[in-house]
């Protein structure tokens, strides 16, 4: 009763968004360059909260998602530029096909920890990236021609399914399994949970949402090179998650919105940009190394909580 | 011959991976930290080396000293600055401290001086082509490897040898116990990273030497090829670095003289995912068992 209250509330809001921008957008009152921006808010939005399930929520430190993000993005647009697929169809094909490469690297991988786990995921993503360089059928160093077809109403239609199934998928009993994994991998493993089958099926539906972020992403630009989803691009999404609050979806979304917003603004300034998110960064794990909201939730702020404890 | 040459150019260039594999393997030694930060004390060094042969005129070896004492005074400032109190954080809070130091330094340094490269000039050292039975080798190559040579050597006596080494040595085995010994811990792993970070910043002469071309992101990919040597050689241990340095140039010179140069970058890591996968030990390292 309760959980299905926040979904209809949640769609709900999600609507209103919705008709909002969408309002806005098609009276002309903000221009091109802003609708630009919250099709870039929305696709970062979607990249945060699917590391957000690998990070936050299973505790799998991957520093790699912008090696799925780049399949996404090459298997779409090869699909709706060489093989003339409609554009929606391509989207979810490169979602498919990233989450193929995520049980692909997830299988071997993640049965390594902590901080190997984390160089092995780059050195993936890294594989990755020079494969697309040396690859001519996408266009190697020079990058790939893609036509602009991400529109709006398709990007928030993703963002909203993206949130609607890692929110379920969390609070389901598998979500559960991969906090318990997340808290205690041995307490996890003695209480009988699979605990590789957990990691890799949260790596495969973050892999998943990763590559329909790189179909929104890559239609979104006119070319996309390999140069883009280098190790930058998976720190860019890293800082989202890590802001946030590792733990917490709300947070990823809220730091997602206003880094994304910040980063549009210093745009002219790319070393200002990156020195004010490193120091973001390491100041942020200094001083408040849970991130800004830790595991809790906006949600969780406007609830009345009785004081629970024994009597 | 030639490929008496690629083998050569091989172990110089893995001789530069291993002196910066070594500072990641003590650190990770003693603290259990990927200081990713280590690539770029590498290029802190390089260009430390660069103004102190172009701007003061010096020759090769004052210039790899300053460059050494400054990457030494470095690297504690960032262990002081960033590191020490992550002491008792999570690992993963330790890993993204040190991105982000790592991310600083970069863009620190395009910010103070631009993001455009510098070249070393070419006379630095002697650059003659030795025939020796029949091949020839670059003297710098010699010079390189020589130069490697020798800080490793100094390296070993330091760790073996002296007190301070001991005392690295029994940090790294169990930071309690030696605190309890007497020994200074913050102490210790300040020198620690001192060596290491010296070291990097000898690296980053050398390649600057030999490679001549400088710029502020030039110790991402070294330092990371550097850490899958580090790997490779089994994380920890200060000869499976020297091997593990080597052994990876040696792999890439091979690859890039079978034609594949441009997958040269790839090679490395996709050593670092077989020998996690099968022997994430590495070749020297012990295989230990998790403590619940």
């Amino acid at each position: 009763m309760k959980k299905s209250k926040s979904f209809w509330a949640f769609l709900i809001l999600a609507a209103v968004v919705y008709v909002v921008v969408q309002f806005f957008i098609g009276s002309g009152l903000i221009n091109i360059y802003y609708s630009n921006l919250l099709i870039t808010i929305a696709i970062n939005i979607i990249l945060a909260v699917s590391l957000h399930l690998v990070i936050g929520i299973t505790g799998q430190f991957s520093i790699g998602h912008a090696g799925f993000l780049a399949v996404g993005a090459y298997i779409s647009a090869i699909a709706t530029m060489k093989l003339e697929l409609p554009f929606i169809l391509a989207v979810v094909i490169g979602g498919v096909i990233a989450a193929l490469a995520g049980l692909i690297v997830g299988i071997p991988t993640l049965r390594l920890r902590g901080d190997y786990l984390a160089i092995a995921t780059l050195g993936f993503a890294e594989i990755i990236r020079i494969a697309l360089f040396n690859i001519d059928y996408v266009g190697g160093a020079a990058g790939m021609q893609v036509s602009h077809l991400t529109t709006w109403t398709v990007t928030f239609v993703c963002l909203v399914i993206t949130i609607l199934v890692i929110t379920n998928f969390t609070n389901s009993r598998h979500g559960r399994a991969c906090i318990a994994v997340r808290e205690n991998e041995i307490a996890a493993d003695a209480m009988g949970i699979n605990t590789t089958f957990y990691k890799v099926l949260a790596f495969a539906i973050g892999s998943f949402f990763a590559g329909i972020a790189g179909g929104l992403f890559s239609h979104n630009f006119y070319i996309i090179q390999p140069g883009n989803f280098g190790f930058l691009k998976s720190f860019d999404i890293l800082i989202f998650v890590v802001l946030g609050g590792l733990g917490s979806l709300t947070g990823s979304v809220i730091s997602a919105i206003l880094l994304t917003v910040i980063s549009a603004f210093l745009a002219q300034y790319p070393e200002t940009r990156m020195i004010i998110y490193s120091l973001v960064l390491v100041i942020v794990m200094l001083y408040r190394p849970q991130g800004l909201m830790g595991t809790r939730e906006v949600t969780d702020l406007f609830k009345w909580k009785p004081a629970k404890g024994g009597n | 011959m030639d490929w008496l040459q690629q083998l050569i150019n091989g172990i110089s260039l893995g001789s530069i991976y291993a002196l910066i594999a070594l500072g990641y393997t003590m650190v990770y030694g003693i603290i259990k930290l990927i200081n990713f930060a280590h690539g770029d004390v590498f290029m802190v060094g390089a260009f430390i080396g660069f103004y102190a042969i172009k701007g003061w005129g010096l020759s090769f070896l004052p210039a790899l000293i300053i460059s050494m004492a400054f990457c030494a005074v470095f690297g504690v400032l960032i262990e002081r600055i960033a590191y020490k109190r992550l002491r008792n954080a999570t690992r993963i809070a330790a890993l993204i401290t040190a991105i982000g130091m790592s991310l600083l330094i970069e863009y620190g340094m395009i910010y103070i001086r631009g993001a455009q490269p510098e070249a070393y000039p070419a006379d630095v050292l002697p650059n003659k082509a030795i025939n020796f039975l029949g091949v020839h080798i670059n003297s710098q190559s010699l010079f390189i490897l020589l130069t490697s040579i020798i800080l490793m050597i100094i390296l070993q006596f330091i760790v073996q040898r002296t007190k301070m080494g001991k005392a690295m040595r029994a940090v790294s085995l169990d930071m309690d116990a030696a605190r309890l010994m007497g020994i200074s811990v913050d102490k210790t792993i300040s020198f620690t990273f001192a060596i290491g970070s010296a070291l990097a910043g000898a690296a980053g002469v050398v390649f600057g030497v030999y490679y001549t071309k400088i710029e502020p992101l030039m110790g991402v990919i070294p330092g990371l090829k550097a850490f899958v040597a580090a790997v490779l050689g089994g994380i920890g241990s200060i000869p499976g670095a020297m091997v593990g340095g080597i052994f990876l140039g040696v792999i890439e010179s091979i690859v890039s003289a079978a034609g594949f140069s441009l997958w040269r970058d790839a090679a490395a890591f996709v050593i670092l995912i077989l020998i996690l996968i099968f022997r994430p030990s590495g070749i020297f390292g012990k295989n230990t068992r998790e403590k619940v």
